[in-house]
């Protein structure tokens, strides 16, 4: 890692949904900051910016990840997606997001993105989850309008969809 | 196109709101970008619950690069007014502490400057100075006039009483067998949507117009509140909601103070400036629902009837009296019966003023409060009278064909069928077996409850009912208020096409889905056809004050109000198809994209050929006929201003629920788990179906978190204890199971669509039946929400024997108090050592953690510390005195630790003395009194950190003045500083 100086502005560069991106942050600005307010990419939410409530989750290096505990300067070299690069092409919906639209497992929308980053990372390594799987695994995740019943549905759906004909993204 | 429904309403069709927000593509306030020059702000909070503020010095956060203002009470005070308070009370209340803070988390300051990043920074170099007073929590201790009160003007912190009577519940008390009653403490939550609050606000000076961007949900009556506190006409401010609001449940109500707050900001800076609410910020100072402590009796025959209720109802809206407030405690009144046929009614309402935040709209609003005491009431009646709380709910209901049914209070309830949706319930939710699997598993030995509620869910807010506060000769006076006018405009384009504005300002619940359904079955067009824009510009756009999104009123009123405005255009274009295709107006239909004579579908026009018509070739169409846009508002003539004996209609529709619920609490760790969960709706005619069950899923997992884990926890000295996620605990999905739903329709006569409100009953009904199913289990009388392990404990297992030796710190009405004493050795001589004390450079040396001394007076020293008490750090500014000066041998020194983590008091005297080997010995004793989150901390935690962090101090002293200090100690400070 490279020596960092507070009071100074540092390159940033890494991987976002599968290009090169790059813009300067200080050191302390949270990825969160610098992926919304440099790169203009607003789809990662800001919920609590204490890591408990998810919303703020991306993917870094394969791995799910708290964007609003990890500093931007921390992601340099990284590979990072996030909740726009789910969606296979404009128009088109992924099968997870296409199952969350159907079983109305998204009110407002905004923990959303956070959801679908957790869920997109684990149904990628556990193709045939128990509702009681999904339970725990959502279990880092706070949403506050749908009482969670519907995303299970969503999730358990968009499983079963997956192992018939597993094209992801 | 034969294939076509006749009606997309009542069809779960996929929302129009959902791909944008599944790619990442929402407009949420933070989302939008801001003009060049906008500046960024950040607040300054009360770390006190209640204190004298006796300076506030900003310099050094002004001179920091990048701040361009920083802006106290005075700055607002002089550029705005006191928003206006709802009942008749010399008191006022400013979005900023105006010379006294009042709750933990009320604004101080605002930092303005160019980046939110620079404004926290200059946040930590304003220094304030305060006077902590005496905190008052406790509702029913601000009820006692000797206790200290929040606003000098009251005289007391009773803000509001009224006492009501309705029937003649004298008579029925004196009549009736059996009195029956409870008292519940109903604590604090509030539903904490993921999106906090955000705004924009700019001032236009060559105009006097504000213009401000917010995530504010309405009601819309409190643009009259902010537009008079900015002391401009209505019309000079210009408020805007973005596209998307991530959630508000009621919360997004309480942003409006801050609207004025940061409105005055642009003002003062002459730039547009931009808040965005952090987490932190939110839980300690948005807004809550009231907590409440009500007392309510009832009369009852033998067989569980019950004839007359008495309520007394103590409301606690923090430290101000806010807007609406005090209408939690009243969006009740006209329903106080609840779901049962009580015409007899007694009630006394005192509203209270403690020292925490501010209450307001909350999912459920004053439903849960109300239902916790009547349901609590309906098993207490059953256990005394030895009767089952099945039949004693089923004794009291609302017969069928009742309705409309009038309340005692004054309200119409609408329609319904009580005892139908009653027994539905109890058959297709399987109450019989819920039953035996209860019996099975007493009989091996668990602990097992079962718990009932019945509720009448009220939708559609009568704007007049929070007047009911008032008496009838001040109403008198002030003038009427009632009514729910909501508001829908539908417009046709040049090409045809149908666009819809509704005032309805959503947070999430579809409303643009839903509006497109019920356009599209008026005008016999798809729903894809139809564009709903649903954000609001106060400037451009049709609203009124009861526009928002509150009491439930969508689907019930601003549905309607579409339904009726598609009416309008319809009957428009028919007439003019009439002329087209020569028959009359009333046999034109709309079906398929195409109106059409009816019987002779041939003899048709395109629907957008038409609609195209009034922009094209007016010459055509006669002038009243001209069907280009139209804007309904309707209000229903139902919602009567309050009467003068009182009664008052609070709500338009009432929907009916009925739940019942099994569970099991664990012996040994005394956690509650729900095995089983009903709840029947009927909320009228149901538009879509999938929607109505997301309401019903997430209001319940409110009520769940209600119920068990959530509480706005405050220390008896007004430290607010659940300011972060990991101590405010929303369940996740590991803690909410799917509910059972059963519906029965009985449509509303009242609405145009026969809809009624469905998304705030499981918020009223939940939490109390989960409650009577734990006081099932456990067989006791009285409790309390949050049904946490630790208070069930004690009802599960025998009291605990207190540990012995080592006492810790005792809990005082302050918080912890700690105390302590010690010795340390330096190498200097005692006038030596004396001079080091007084000396700001050698302080700022030796103090653990120090930042900076800043020496007031020759005995007065201002110092910034960085402290860690277990796995809680924190940033806080001492103020420490010398007195008792004794040079060169004692001093006292006392002092204040203020942070945002906590505060603490404390004294502490030193004695030096000659040593014999020319050093000095140094001996101490110190008592302090620790408050706020920090006290939360194991005492013993605490005070070993304090005999930590006070040992450094005498340590780094002596090693300052020379004398020998442990290695293990030094290396311990070196790691520290490093």
């Amino acid at each position: 890692m490279p020596r960092l100086s507070a009071d100074r502005r540092h390159r940033v560069r890494f991987t976002l949904n599968g290009r090169a991106v790059e813009a300067d942050a200080e050191p302390r600005m949270l990825l969160t900051d610098f992926l919304r307010h440099e790169l203009g990419q607003t789809g990662t939410h800001v919920g609590c910016e204490h890591g408990v409530c998810g919303a703020c989750t991306i993917e870094i290096d394969g791995m799910p990840a708290r964007a609003c505990l990890t500093l931007a300067v921390q992601a340099d070299g990284a590979t990072i997606r996030t909740v726009e690069g789910l969606a296979p092409r404009p128009g088109r919906l992924s099968v997870l997001q296409e199952a969350f639209r159907r079983h109305h497992a998204l009110q407002c929308g905004f923990c959303t993105a956070g959801i679908l980053m957790s869920l997109d990372t684990y149904l990628r390594s556990h193709a045939a989850p128990s509702e009681t799987d999904l339970r725990e695994f959502l279990g880092g995740h706070l949403c506050r309008c749908t009482g969670y019943t519907p995303i299970l549905a969503a999730a358990l759906d968009a499983a079963k969809l997956l192992r018939e004909a597993p094209v992801h993204a | 196109m034969s294939e076509l429904p006749t009606s997309w309403c009542g069809q779960s069709v996929e929302r129009v709101e959902d791909a944008a927000l599944l790619t990442g593509r929402g407009r949420f306030i933070d989302d939008l970008g801001v003009k060049p020059g906008t500046l960024h702000a950040a607040i300054l909070r009360s770390p006190h619950a209640h204190a004298k503020i006796l300076a506030i010095d900003t310099d050094a956060a002004r001179q920091l690069p990048g701040v361009a203002a920083v802006l106290t009470a005075d700055d607002i005070m002089a550029m705005s007014a006191s928003l206006v308070v709802g009942v008749k009370a010399p008191i006022e209340c400013w979005p900023i502490a105006t010379g006294r803070v009042r709750y933990v988390g009320e604004p101080v300051a605002v930092v303005v400057a160019a980046s939110r990043y620079v404004a926290e920074d200059a946040l930590d170099l304003i220094a304030v100075d305060y006077e902590p007073l005496p905190a008052i929590v406790d509702p029913l201790a601000a009820l006692d006039p000797a206790q200290p009160v929040l606003h000098d003007g009251l005289g007391g912190n009773i803000a509001s009483e009224r006492s009501f009577r309705y029937g003649e519940p004298e008579r029925a008390f004196a009549e009736s067998a059996r009195r029956v009653s409870v008292t519940i403490h109903y604590p604090r939550n509030s539903c904490t949507p993921i999106e906090t609050y955000g705004l924009v606000a700019e001032y236009d000076a060559s105009e006097d117009a504000y213009d401000v961007l917010a995530n504010f949900m309405g009601p819309f009556s409190l643009h009259a509140v902010m537009a008079r506190a900015l002391k401009v006409p209505g019309n000079r401010l210009r408020l805007r909601t973005p596209p998307d609001s991530g959630g508000s449940f009621g919360v997004k109500q309480g942003l409006f103070p801050y609207i004025v707050l940061m409105a005055v900001a642009a003002r003062a800076t002459g730039r547009p400036v931009k808040w965005i609410e952090d987490r932190l910020e939110h839980l300690a100072a948005s807004v809550s629902a009231t907590n409440r402590v009500t007392t309510l009796r009832a009369a009852v025959d033998a067989d569980g009837r019950v004839r007359a209720l008495d309520w007394d109802q103590v409301e606690d809206v923090g430290a101000h009296i806010r807007a609406p407030e005090p209408a939690t405690l009243y969006r009740m009144h006209g329903n106080l019966n609840g779901a049962y046929d009580i015409q007899n009614m007694m009630v006394r309402n005192r509203v209270v003023l403690t020292n925490k935040a501010p209450t307001g709209l909350n999912r459920g609003f004053g439903g849960p409060q109300v239902y916790y005491a009547l349901e609590r009431l309906m098993q207490r009646i059953a256990i005394e009278l030895d009767l089952d709380p099945v039949d004693v709910i089923r004794t009291n209901l609302i017969p069928s064909g009742a309705f409309p049914y009038r309340t005692a209070t004054g309200a119409t309830l609408d329609s319904g069928d009580y005892p139908l949706a009653f027994e539905t319930a109890l058959r297709d939710g399987g109450f019989a077996e819920l039953r035996a699997r209860q019996a099975q598993a007493r009989a091996q030995g668990r602990l097992y409850g079962i718990g009932c509620t019945a509720a009448v869910e009220p939708s559609v807010s009568n704007m007049g009912y929070i007047t009911t506060v008032l008496t009838p000769e001040e109403r008198r006076k002030a003038g009427p208020k009632n009514g729910a006018q909501a508001t829908a405009t539908v417009a046709l384009d040049p090409l045809g096409s149908v666009s819809v504005h509704v005032a309805s300002v959503p947070q999430g619940q579809g409303h643009r889905t839903v509006l497109a359904q019920i356009v599209a079955d008026a005008l016999g067009l798809k729903p894809s056809d139809i564009r709903v824009i649903t954000e609001l510009d106060t400037a451009r756009d049709a609203w009124s004050i009861a526009s928002g999104n509150y009491s439930s009123r969508f689907a019930a009123a601003v549905g309607g109000a579409a339904h009726l405005a598609a009416g309008k255009i319809k009957a428009k274009l028919a007439s003019i198809a009439a002329a087209q295709l020569n028959v009359a107006a009333n046999a034109i239909e709309f079906v398929g994209g195409r109106a059409r004579a009816q019987g002779n579908p041939d003899n048709s026009v395109a629907f957008s050929r038409l609609a195209a018509t009034s922009h094209w070739s007016p010459s055509l169409v006669p002038e009243e006929n001209h069907a280009l846009r139209e804007t309904v508002f309707w209000s229903p003539p139902e919602l009567a201003p309050p009467t003068d004996e009182d009664g008052i209609n609070s709500s338009l529709c009432h929907g009916f629920i009925f739940d019942f619920c099994g569970v099991e609490i664990d012996r040994v760790t005394g956690a509650v788990r729900i095995d089983k969960y009903v709840t029947m709706h009927d909320c009228g005619r149901i538009l879509h179906p999938g929607m109505v069950a997301g309401q019903i899923t997430g209001g319940f997992a409110h009520a769940v978190g209600a119920a068990l884990y959530e509480e706005y926890a405050y220390g008896a000295d007004g430290s607010f204890l659940t300011g972060t996620f990991a101590d405010y605990l929303v369940p996740t999905a590991m803690e909410i199971p799917s509910p059972v739903i059963l519906h029965i329709e009985t449509p509303s006569p009242y609405t145009p669509l026969g809809a009624k409100g469905v998304g705030e009953g499981n918020c009223m009904s939940t939490p109390v039946c989960l409650a009577n199913a734990v006081a099932d289990a456990l067989g006791v009388a009285a409790i309390d929400l949050p049904l946490t392990p630790a208070k069930l404990g004690i009802h599960i297992h025998p009291a605990e024997h207190a540990p012995a030796a080592q006492p810790a710190p005792a809990k005082t009405s302050k918080g912890r108090a700690l105390h302590g004493s010690g010795q340390a050795q330096a190498a200097a001589a005692p006038a030596d050592v004396w001079r080091m004390l007084l000396d700001p450079r050698t302080l700022e040396a030796i103090i653990p953690g120090c930042h900076g001394v800043e020496k007031i007076s020759d005995t007065h020293f201002r110092a910034d510390v960085t402290l860690g008490v277990g796995p809680v750090t924190g940033r806080y500014r001492a103020d420490i005195k010398l007195s008792d000066l004794d040079a060169p041998r004692a001093v006292t020194l006392s002092g204040i630790v203020t942070g945002a983590l906590g505060d603490a008091q404390g004294a502490g005297r030193i004695t030096l003395s000659p040593a014999d080997n020319g050093g000095t010995l140094l001996t101490y004793d110190y008592e302090a009194e620790i408050g706020g989150k920090v006290a939360s901390i194991g005492g013993r935690l605490l005070g070993g950190a304090a005999k930590v962090v006070i040992g450094q101090f005498f340590a780094a002293l002596a090693r300052h003045s020379g004398g020998p200090a442990s290695p293990g100690l030094l290396a311990r400070l070196f790691g520290r500083r490093a």
